[in-house]
This record gives structure tokens, C-alpha cells and sequence, in this order.
């Protein structure tokens, strides 16, 4: 008995041994190709590489690469350690430790510390750095180093957001040390943490990343990283065409038509998911007429978000009913959009005390016409045409709307700040944390402020405080899920559209993961199999 | 002459300034920040940031203080500091010229060498087919949209034929290569632009080339020289073309300014990295130091190149004096 034991021991132990050997050369074989580059194309290009002051999309897609912060958001937009390790959230909410990753390195070599996030931090609040993220920051009570890999942070009071917060890229204390950070030359030479280090920027036509083969996840498949600044949309196309770039974001247009032909099909691969933004048609509140909520429903009704939808993005978007990324956990799957009703419209606004009594077919109530001016900015044809159909339908309940197109400074600094708007056409892109503070709290409608429709309401205005100081996420996802009821029951927007990302990438890259928050998250994970990479020189 | 040309330049400061105060006023008066663009309506920038910002680029103080502070700085030449990347102004326009510079040189060359003849020889054909032909041949290319013939061209060649690339001045694996190959490499990529913007600038030079031609061929001393025997070549060539030619110094003198400002159209669908694109983008973020610094720099040229304009006239036409 005890010899055949140990004969299937060892029997046993052989074959593990085997299975490991046999999974070892499996992953052997599939470990990815190095090599070859991607050329991504933009539209814009960085302003600075200096991560606490980057505040546009193309800064913020160099610095991703280049840094890392100490939280992340995965796949399925869950918060999760990137140079931290782990952290722990005290049960009063106000302590939050973070245990940060051993054995990481700057680029250029030296080790990554807490002191290089305690730099960080205080760079965020030093009143002299021109940067735009300090308001999470300034929440802070106290920093304290334990040791050189643990630190706490203190909040004056319980600060959910602020968990999120520091997703903010961490930078190199023994290189800024002492630094004038607004006008530092590292804004155009950054040395991070992260997957990609800097190679070279050419102003107007490139910026290049190298891999970084020492990252702490592992080495990039991709070698290196092209960001091409194209200005021009019809020029990016035809680069694409002429496959001198890799991956863009296509319009809704380009991705139905001009990119369903066999030559794409063959080249490249699409993919689509939502967007983390929204865009809708936000009504000065302040305005008697857009007061009464029985007209903010009535436009609801009055207009069939599908036909936006199917017209302006030819079907590549879906309805919004809140202001919340529709793959979080924040947003409510139960709040339904109405269905697209004008004879609700009209009955809604008769009941307000609108009726067309000289029969022009426009509504009168009090001897005043039903006259508004929609506004939104330049450039965005999307934004035009949708106010175009808002027009055409609430002509047909009755309402005169007019189309007033802005230049985007003059129109945020002369008419968004100022509140010189009947309604206003926008969009809000969405951080991942759902709170709302700043855009729905009934405090923050000041000038510049976010509230600018000037939506107040007692019951939002305290569950928005309570959202912002509960950790968890079983009792935010609760308060968030009502908020978004108010929202769509009272229509201080009109809820319209998510539009789809829709980016197309060259079919040589494989490894390509969709998730809820879009393809960027396995980046480094992205490779091309040796036969087919094309920048080998 | 040496003290016309003092005098001239010393006439170019106040106007100069004037310059500077009206546009630096036009371009405060415009609505819109600097720091719009910068909080690009982010609801994580609070208004607390917001009038940080605009504290540390000084844009608290009354605009006659901010106007002579940049004066001030500007006569130790410095231009300042950009809003959007807090780079040397200087440093953002000097970046910029080589390629606008370049290609504009090109394409003013080519304008010459091709419009020249064409003019001088529908001039001598005057009236003729060939004349017509020409004619419409400049205000075809004259009238052509610009991105309209730049994309077409780019799918044509660029992209269905493969001769030549889409966009851009340089390869992306530009720094691997040779020197020949890098020489080729610019040059294969400066074709298309350069062309798309002579192609333009044909009609203006032609058409000047072409009218001052058919005005001296009609002046007794042309007949004189031809009563004389001499061969039509010599009398056209030699005697007609050098007259044709001087009002044509004035416009190389007045092509000057134009030869650092670029077209925003252009340079976007070519994705060249030159002046209009930085000049727009600029305006766009309310850069106030680099508008201020094309403005001026441009302004600078153009009085320049007036005055290089009068004086070249002076030099090669016996009949101008400049002293009275």
C-alpha cells in the first residue's frame, strides 16, 4: 500500500511536472512578438507633458503612457492599485493609507518613493503651479510619510472622490525638485513610470515614445509609440487610407460608410463602445418659462431621441437618461427613457398655460410668444445638427427655437459664464467617479461655476453630499441611482445622446480587448506577430 | 540714399508702435480667456483655479499695464512667454519659419520661373489661342479651392497611385536615413504643397508679367528698335523684357512679409507645421504673446519689406531719385 502511494506520488509529481513544463513551452510559444510601432493620429496636439497641468485630451493620452498614478481604473471600471499596491480607507472615511509597489523605477533609473507623491501633492496645492487639478486636493487636511512605501492622507471630512483623485499621475521629485513647473523643460522631456518613455517631440508633427522595457507589468509588445498630429480630418482619412497611421477615431459617417468597403475590411478592425460622455439641451432655469416643469416634459415628449440618434450619429450612439457613465455601476438601468409622444407635448403645455391664440401655429401664454434661442459652440457639426431636429420638432408642438452658433471662448467666457442663454446645446465628457458635486449642487451656480442652468433641489443637493463622503460602493451605487430618477423626473437638461467611440486600429495588431472602459486598458498587452510588423528599420 | 534709408526707418517706429497698440487692444477687446480654453470646461477646475490662472499670467491688470509690460519686455527683444506651454515665444515662431519659409521660397521661385515666360509670351501672343489658353490656365489655378485641389491630389497621388507621400514633411523613420535619403525623403514630400500653392500664385505674377509686356511693346522705342532691324528676339527679350520687369520688383518686395506667413488651410491638410497653423491655434487659445509676436514680427516685415521694395526700385530704375 504504502509503496503504490508512493509510486502515484512520484507518478503524480512527474506528471505536474509535465503539465508545468507543457504550459511553460505553451506560454513560451504564445509569449507576444516584440517589436514594430503604432502610429496613432490626432487632431490636436500636447500642450505640456508636465501631467498636473495637462488638462487636454492629447496631453492626457501622452502622459497615460509616460506615468502612472497610484490608482487605476481595470477593464470593468473598478478602482484598482497601480503604483499603490493596496490602500486601506479608515471607518470614519477620513484616513486613507496607501502601500505602494516595491521595486519600481523611474526611467531613468532611480527607485519610485512616497516622497515622490508627497512632491506631487504639494505641487497640486502650491498656488504658483498653474494647474487645474487642485480642487480634489484642497480637500486634503494632512500628508504624512510612514515610511518610504506607505503614506496616509486625511480629509477634512469624508472625500469619496478623492480615492479617484489619486489616479493623478505621480512625478519625479529628483527631477522638478526646486523646478519652476510652468515653464520646466520636462514638459517636453518627461521621465515617468510608466509603460512608454519619451523620445522626442517635433511641434506640429509628432511626438515618439519609446518602450519601456523595465516596466513593472512587463514589457510593451509594441516598441514604439507615433503620436502624428494631423489637423485635418479629411487629411487623416487619407493617411489611413494610405495606411500612414494606425489607429484613429473615425466619425460616425466614416465608420458606416466611408470604411465599409473590402479594402478596410481587410486592413484594419472597429470596434465601438460608449463613450464616457453625454450631450444634452440644458435650459436656463432661472427663465419663467423653462421654470415650469411641465414644459421641460414637454419637450421630453416633444422630441424622439432615436431620430437624433439615427440621424446625427447614423445610429452609432444610444439614449441618455442621466449623467453617468452608462457602463458604471453609477448609472440606473431602470430609469427609462419616455417615449417620444407630441400630443403629451402638447397637452403638457396647454395645461401650462400655452395655447396658440392667433393661429400662427406658435403658442402664446400671456400675450408673449414661445420663442428660444439655443446656443452652442463652433465647430462641432454633431452639436448643429441636433439642434436642427430639436428645432424642426418643437416647431410642430408649437415652439419657435432659434439656432445661435458660438465661437467656443467668446461663448463660454460671454454667455455660459454670464448665463446669457435661453437653452444651451452641450455635452459634459465624464470623469469615472460619478460625482457631481460641481454641476448639480444648488451652491455652485456663481459665475464660471458648473450649475449654470442654476438647478436647485434640496433632496440632489443632499444626496450629493452623501455620495461624496460614503466609501462604498453598494451604498453610493443606491444614492447615485437616485439621483439619476430626480434627474430624468425634473429635466433640468434634456437628456439627448451617449455617441460611441469609434476607433479603428490596423489589423497587424492582435491582442485587443474591449472592455466597459473602451480598448485602452491592455495597451501594453498589444502586440504584432513578428511576420507582419512594419517599422523594423 | 544712406540717409532716405535712415530717415524711412526712423519713420517705421511710431508706425510700428501704432501697429502694436491697435492690435494689442483689438485682441484684448475679443471676447474669451486665455484660461477657457485651459479649464476646457472640466467640472474638476474650479473657479478658485480659474482665477489662479489668470492671476499668474497677469491678466488682472488693466490692459494699459499689461500692453506696457510687454512693450517693455519687447524692446530688450524678448516676446515673452506662451499661455499655452509656457515656452518661449520666440522659440515657438523660430520652430515654426524654417518650414514656412521653405516652402514659400519654392513656391515663390517656382511662380517666377513659370509665370514670368507665360506672361512675357501671351504678351507677344497677344490675343492669340495660346493667350486665351493661358489666361484661363492661371484663373483656373487661381480659383481652385485650395484643400479642394490638395485633397484631390493627395487621393490621387498620395494614396490610389502610392507616388508620393499623403502628408506631412518628413518620414516617420526620417532619423534612420541618410542623408540623400533624407534629402529625397523632404523633398518628395514638399512636392505636392509646393505645387498646390504655385499653382495658386501663377495668375498674379502672369497677369502682371503679361500687362506691363503689352504696355512696352506698345512704346515708341520698341517701334524705334524695331525700325532699326533688330531681330524680334533681341527686341522683346532685350529691350521689351527689362522695362516689363521693373514694376515686378515691387511685388518681390511686397512678397516678403508673405513669405513667413503661412495659410492655416494649408499647412492643416498638408499637416505642416508652419506659421498660420501656429498663428490660428494661437488665436483659438488666446495665446495673447504669440499672436502679438506674429503680429509683430509680420507687421515688422511688412514696413520692410515696402521700404526694400522703394529702395530696389530706386537701384535698378535711373529714372527714380529717392532724395527728393
Amino acid at each position: 500500500m504504502a509503496i503504490q502511494k508512493s509510486i502515484i506520488r512520484k507518478i503524480k509529481t512527474v506528471f505536474q511536472k509535465a503539465v508545468f513544463l507543457f504550459i511553460g513551452l505553451l506560454l513560451l510559444g504564445f509569449r507576444p512578438d516584440y517589436g514594430d510601432a503604432i502610429v496613432v493620429g490626432s487632431i490636436g496636439e500636447p500642450r505640456t507633458l508636465v501631467p498636473i497641468l495637462a488638462s487636454d485630451s492629447s496631453s492626457g493620452a501622452i502622459c497615460g503612457l509616460v506615468f502612472n498614478g497610484l490608482v487605476k481604473y481595470d477593464k470593468d471600471l473598478n478602482l484598482v492599485g497601480d503604483l499603490a499596491e493596496r490602500w486601506d480607507v479608515s471607518e470614519d472615511g477620513l484616513e486613507i493609507i496607501f502601500y505602494l509597489r516595491k521595486g519600481i523605477r523611474w526611467q531613468d533609473g532611480l527607485p519610485f518613493t512616497a516622497r515622490d507623491v508627497e512632491f506631487t501633492y504639494k505641487s497640486l496645492i502650491d498656488p504658483d503651479v498653474r494647474t487645474p487639478y487642485s480642487g480634489d486636493f484642497q480637500m486634503v487636511e494632512e500628508f504624512a510619510i510612514l515610511d518610504d512605501y506607505t503614506l496616509k492622507v486625511v480629509y477634512k471630512e469624508p472625500f469619496s472622490p478623492g480615492l479617484s483623485s489619486w489616479g493623478m499621475n505621480i512625478m519625479p521629485k529628483h527631477l522638478l525638485e526646486g523646478e519652476d513647473l510652468n515653464s520646466t523643460d520636462f514638459s517636453r522631456s518627461p521621465v515617468g513610470t510608466g509603460p512608454y518613455r519619451f523620445k522626442l517631440w517635433k511641434t506640429g508633427e509628432k511626438v515618439e515614445l519609446l518602450s519601456n522595457h523595465d516596466y513593472f507589468e512587463g514589457r510593451p509588445g509594441i516598441d514604439r509609440y507615433i503620436y502624428r498630429i494631423i489637423p485635418d480630418q479629411a487629411t487623416m482619412f487619407l493617411e489611413l487610407r494610405a495606411e500612414g497611421v494606425d489607429y484613429i477615431s473615425l466619425s460616425p459617417l466614416q465608420f458606416k460608410r466611408q470604411t465599409d468597403n473590402k479594402f478596410f475590411r481587410e486592413n484594419f478592425q472597429k470596434f465601438n463602445f460608449p463613450s464616457f460622455g453625454y450631450t444634452y439641451l440644458g435650459y436656463n432655469l432661472e427663465d419663467g418659462r423653462f421654470k415650469d416643469l411641465r414644459v421641460r416634459q414637454a419637450i421630453n415628449y416633444a422630441i424622439d431621441k432615436d431620430e437624433i440618434i439615427r440621424g446625427v450619429l447614423l445610429g452609432l450612439g444610444r439614449v441618455a437618461t442621466g449623467p453617468f457613465i452608462p457602463e458604471s455601476w453609477a448609472y440606473n438601468k431602470d430609469v427609462r427613457p419616455l417615449e417620444y409622444d407630441p400630443g403629451k407635448a402638447r397637452a403638457l403645455l396647454e395645461e401650462a398655460g400655452w395655447r396658440d391664440e392667433d393661429g400662427d401655429n406658435i403658442l402664446e401664454k400671456d400675450g408673449a410668444e414661445f420663442s428660444f434661442t439655443i446656443i452652442t459652440n463652433q465647430g462641432n457639426n454633431e452639436r448643429r445638427m441636433t439642434a436642427e431636429i430639436i428645432q424642426r420638432r418643437l416647431k410642430e408642438v408649437g415652439i419657435d427655437v432659434r439656432i445661435k452658433i458660438i465661437e467656443w471662448s467668446t461663448f463660454v467666457s460671454e454667455f455660459i459664464d454670464k448665463r446669457r442663454f435661453d437653452a444651451v446645446l452641450l455635452g459634459w465628457s465624464l470623469s469615472l467617479d460619478p460625482d457631481m458635486y460641481d454641476i448639480w449642487h444648488s451652491s455652485k451656480t456663481m459665475q464660471g461655476e458648473f450649475n449654470f442652468v442654476g438647478y436647485s433641489n434640496p433632496e440632489v443637493d443632499r444626496l450629493l453630499l452623501e455620495g461624496r463622503s460614503k466609501f462604498d460602493q453598494a451604498e453610493r451605487k443606491k444614492i447615485y441611482h437616485r439621483i439619476h430618477e430626480i434627474l430624468y423626473e425634473e429635466q433640468p437638461y434634456l437628456f439627448l445622446y451617449v455617441p460611441l467611440a469609434l476607433p479603428i486600429i490596423h489589423d497587424r495588431f492582435k491582442g485587443i480587448e474591449v472592455g466597459a472602459s473602451g480598448i485602452g486598458h491592455n495597451f501594453i498587452k498589444w502586440h504584432v506577430p513578428k511576420a507582419e510588423q512594419k517599422y523594423t528599420r | 540714399m544712406i540717409k532716405y534709408i535712415l530717415r524711412r526707418i526712423l519713420g517705421l517706429v511710431p508706425l510700428l508702435l501704432g501697429i502694436t497698440i491697435i492690435t494689442f487692444a483689438v485682441i484684448h477687446l475679443a471676447p474669451g480667456k486665455p484660461t477657457d480654453l485651459e479649464a476646457q470646461f472640466n467640472p474638476k477646475v474650479s473657479m478658485e483655479a480659474r482665477e489662479r490662472l489668470e492671476r499668474l499670467y497677469g491678466l488682472d491688470k488693466p490692459i494699459h499695464i499689461q500692453y506696457t509690460d510687454w512693450l517693455k519686455r519687447l524692446l530688450r527683444f524678448d516676446f515673452g512667454i506662451s499661455f499655452v506651454d509656457s515656452r518661449p515665444v520666440i522659440k515657438k515662431i523660430g520652430e515654426r519659419i524654417p518650414v514656412t519659409l521653405g516652402i514659400n521660397l519654392a513656391s515663390i521661385i517656382l511662380i517666377f520661373l513659370i509665370g514670368v515666360p507665360i506672361g512675357v509670351s501671351s504678351a507677344v501672343k497677344e490675343k492669340s489661342f495660346y493667350d486665351r489658353f493661358m489666361t484661363v490656365f492661371v484663373f483656373v489655378g487661381f480659383a481652385i479651392p485650395t484643400f479642394w485641389l490638395s485633397l484631390i491630389l493627395m487621393d490621387l497621388v498620395g494614396v490610389r497611385w502610392g507616388l508620393l507621400p499623403v502628408s506631412g514633411i518628413k518620414s516617420l523613420e526620417f532619423d534612420k536615413f541618410s542623408l540623400i535619403e533624407k534629402i529625397i525623403d523632404v523633398a518628395r514630400h514638399l512636392v505636392l504643397p509646393v505645387f498646390v500653392s504655385a499653382f495658386g500664385g501663377l495668375a498674379g505674377i502672369s497677369r502682371y508679367m503679361r500687362s506691363n509686356m503689352v504696355h512696352v511693346l506698345r512704346q515708341d522705342y520698341i517701334r524705334t528698335a524695331r525700325a532699326k532691324g533688330l531681330k524680334e528676339g533681341d527686341v522683346v527679350y532685350k529691350h521689351a523684357l527689362k522695362n516689363a520687369l521693373l514694376p515686378v520688383v515691387t511685388i518681390l518686395g511686397l512678397s516678403v512679409p508673405g513669405l513667413i506667413g503661412g495659410s492655416v488651410i494649408f499647412e492643416s491638410i498638408f499637416s505642416i507645421p508652419g506659421m498660420g497653423r501656429l498663428f490660428y491655434e494661437s488665436v483659438m487659445a488666446r495665446d495673447y504673446p504669440v499672436i502679438m509676436g506674429v503680429l509683430v514680427i509680420g507687421a515688422a516685415l511688412t514696413l520692410l519689406g515696402n521700404l526694400l521694395a522703394d529702395i530696389s526700385y530706386a537701384a535698378v530704375d535711373p529714372r527714380i531719385k529717392l532724395n527728393e
